[in-house]
């Protein structure tokens, strides 16, 4: 491996960002306190404790869906359409204003590399709302009748891997199609959400039509199963989704889910090997691979597989992995020890099963949880490397011959979120494009994402779109 | 009155683009709004519907990849192949809801008329549902809507044919295919259906009509794994609120049922078309 220099480091600075020692729950526009036991939200680079956070009971619980429902019913529900569109404006653009403070706290609290939340999670969170604003005043033009109507209160879980990006695809459309929310964050990363109360504050959005409460897995169960609550969303793992459908069965709660993948990144061997490769390192290590639509399933037409793989180590092996906070950072943190160990647990199945494990040489960061970039090949399609979702930085290589046995290969899954394929040949895309049983296909890029391109999966990776027209149809009942 | 002996029809399912019995021997007395007997249904079993399940799925790339004009052309068949059957739906209908002649005959021209509509959306779907995505930057980014698989459809129990009708149509314009269980105290129209079906240019395994209780095969439609959605129309609340949690298991799309059969002669818009589909969103990027 050629040495390469050094990079000096670059750290951005913290100091833009006032962690409070303790935060409440944000509940009918104030901070209050929680009753639930409070949580120690830790930095995931230093183990450092950031703050402590207060968490929702049954009770908090229960005051957050009153609140939203009496901001539905008098505040938000007969405001004028045009007025809500220009809070959710006024709320894009405080983002913009305080988009360095959001990125260095979500650094701070997620682990992800300063570049990425700078560069993608905050500007997208920003851009979710901007695109929504407008939607509010436009609704009878969504394809869903010529009067929509909102469906109540939303109850929302997000999870911890695009902390504020989560809560901007699920509070933007509720809001412009006239819902008021309760949102869990995750329990490993509150802090964002919590700072966007404060931006709710800025916006003088009506107390209640946000409410934000903190929490674990009983917060969240309290928040979808509230009697009061009309429209559950959430993202997160497939066996979670599973447990919240159990819950809502049989009641008239609206639900979308959006799930785990294991996405297919299918490599032709007329497509520009240098280009693939940059698509596959962003396909699987974007946010440390803790991304559901990750190509974690790379596979490879067997005549350039060879070729392919050497060029992707040798890439892999200039990704700097390490201070989340420093610009120059590719791959941060893993986000908690709980994942780190699941990563672990995983990879270790990899070996055990046969698969061949490749790691770039390299020191990790003696304090905080990490995880090499790591690859895997002579994987066949039944070890669980390549059947489960690891969630974490880890790549799976297998190969096929025709451009049938890649489709069926890519669809022999349970998931079906997204899909990549990498080929000079239009005709080629179009073909397995339309063959692949994925609600996301990436043809010659990866991993991007925009408020106006709706998301969201085929088979268990769930039900319903984020983004779009389309989604607009999660949070209103159709008027036909 | 012609004194000849008529020749009766054996009510068998449709399964496979073929009209077998049940696997399991079992047939059940389908009695008419009075109480006469009518005939004897086949009372099809799990097995039954495991196999339906497997010939939808193998149907499922063909039917979907159907240009959306031949699917609109091969349903459009059917409603023609529905008016010449006219007569003996009416007889059905009547005897089984225990209803006029003349009421029976709006029922199944409604339910004609039904068919020919769905027909029309197959090539409209992606127009009215679909989009292109101005998104910001370099890429050419396109959605549309892609049928969600195999749908288990457990049809009114009521209405049996327009209700029926008014769920099948809507799952098969959007490219799915089905796996129906029927009224199971009024299935003789889902079976001339099927008659109608096999002589219709659908290909085989894209329906199955299986006369029988949903009670019974409803659990092991809604935790098959190889099932992708399933329409609740046909049962009754506690039945369907264990099927909804037990479709849970494998994510399955779910249409829950309203509390009573509605009046299916209502537009029913795209509300039976929309819970059917996927949309697919596509990224490539612009340059030179």
């Amino acid at each position: 491996m050629t040495q390469l220099f050094e990079y000096a480091p670059a750290p951005e600075s913290r100091s833009i960002v006032d962690i409070r020692p303790s935060y409440g729950l944000f509940v009918d526009g104030e901070f209050t306190d929680g009753t639930g036991a409070p949580l120690k939200t830790v930095n995931p680079a230093t183990e450092e404790v950031l703050s402590e956070v207060a968490t929702g009971s049954d009770e908090d619980v229960d005051r957050a869906v009153r609140a939203a429902r009496r901001a539905y019913a008098r505040v938000w529900g007969p405001m004028r359409p045009a007025d809500r569109g220009k809070y959710l404006f006024r709320i894009a653009r405080l983002l913009q204003e305080r988009a360095r403070e959001f990125a260095v706290l979500e650094t701070l609290d997620n682990g992800k590399p300063i570049r990425e939340s700078r560069d993608v999670d905050v500007p997208l969170a920003a851009a979710h709302f901007f695109y929504h604003a407008g939607w509010a005043d436009k609704l009878e033009h969504a394809g869903l009748g010529p009067a929509p109507r909102p469906l109540g209160v939303a109850g929302q879980v997000i999870p911890w891997n695009f902390p504020l990006l989560m809560l901007a695809w699920k509070v933007a459309p509720a809001l412009a199609a006239g819902n008021t929310v309760v949102l869990k964050p995750a329990e490993t990363t509150p802090l964002t959400a919590l700072l966007f109360a404060e931006v709710c504050r800025q916006a003088d959005l009506p107390p209640g039509v946000v409410n934000i409460v903190p929490g674990a897995g009983a917060t969240g169960r309290a928040v979808i199963s509230h009697p009061d609550v009309d429209k559950v969303a959430f993202t997160g793992s497939t066996e979670v989704g599973r447990s919240i459908a159990r819950a809502v069965a049989g009641t008239s709660k609206r639900l979308t889910l959006e799930l785990g993948g294991k996405a297919a990144n299918i490599v032709f061997d007329d497509a520009p090997v240098d280009q693939a490769v940059e698509g596959i390192v962003r396909g699987i290590f974007f946010n440390q691979g803790h991304v559901c639509c990750a190509g974690s399933r790379l596979l490879v037409q067997e005549s350039v597989h060879d070729d392919v793989v050497a060029a992707l180590q040798r890439r892999i092996g200039t990704l700097r992995v390490g201070d989340p906070m420093d610009k120059n950072t590719d791959l941060g943190a893993i986000n908690s020890a709980e994942q780190l160990s699941r990563i672990r647990e995983l990879t270790a199945f990899g070996e055990t099963e046969g698969a061949t494990c490749w790691q770039p040489e390299g020191e990790l960061p003696g304090r905080g949880w990490w995880f090499k970039p790591t690859v895997f090949t002579d994987v066949s399609p039944a070890h669980r490397i390549a059947r489960d979702e690891v969630f974490g930085p880890v790549l799976s290589v297998m190969t096929f011959r025709t451009p049938d046995e890649a489709v069926a290969k890519a669809n022999n899954t349970t998931y079906g979120l997204s899909a990549g394929i990498w080929s000079e040949k239009g005709s080629r895309i179009l073909s397995v494009t339309s063959k692949l049983r994925a609600g996301v296909v990436w043809a010659n890029t990866f991993n991007e994402f925009d408020p106006t391109s709706p998301f969201g999966g085929y088979k268990q990776s769930g039900y319903g779109r984020e983004g779009g027209r389309q989604g607009l149809a999660a949070y209103l009942e159709a008027s036909h | 009155m012609s004194d000849r002996l008529t020749v009766r029809k054996t009510y068998k399912l449709y399964l496979g683009g073929a009209f077998p019995r049940s696997e399991s021997g079992r047939t059940y007395e389908v009695r008419d709004a009075k109480g006469h007997f009518l005939a004897n249904a086949a009372w099809a079993s799990r097995k039954d519907a495991r196999d339906a399940v497997v010939a939808a799925r193998g149907a499922f790339a063909t039917w979907s990849a159907a240009t959306a004009y031949n699917r609109g052309q091969v349903l459009y068949r059917v409603a023609e192949v529905m008016e010449g059957r006219a007569a003996q739906f009416v007889e059905e209908v009547a005897a089984g809801e225990g209803i006029s002649s003349s009421k029976a005959r709006a029922e199944v021209d409604a339910a004609i008329d039904r068919w020919v509509w769905y027909a029309g959306w197959t090539d409209k779907l992606a127009a009215v549902l679909g989009s292109t995505n101005p998104v910001a930057g370099p890429y050419f980014g396109f959605s549309l809507p892609e049928p969600t698989g195999v749908v288990a459809v457990l049809a009114p129990q009521r209405s049996s044919l327009l209700g029926l009708v008014s769920v099948l149509a809507p799952v098969l314009a959007g490219g799915n295919t089905a796996v129906v269980v029927s009224s199971r105290d009024r299935p003789l129209p889902a079976i001339t259906l099927g008659e109608v079906l096999a002589t219709s240019d659908l290909p085989a395994g894209v329906v199955a009509l299986l006369t029988g209780d949903a009670a019974e095969i409803g659990p092991w439609l809604a935790e098959h794994a190889d099932v992708d959605a399933i329409d609740l129309a046909g049962a009754p609340a506690p039945l369907a609120m264990e099927l909804e949690r037990s479709a849970a298991g494998t994510v399955k799309r779910v249409l829950r049922a309203p509390a009573e059969e509605p009046d299916w002669t209502a537009d029913p818009g795209l509300s039976r078309l929309r819970p059917f589909l996927e949309t697919k969103s596509v990224w490539h990027p612009m340059g030179v």
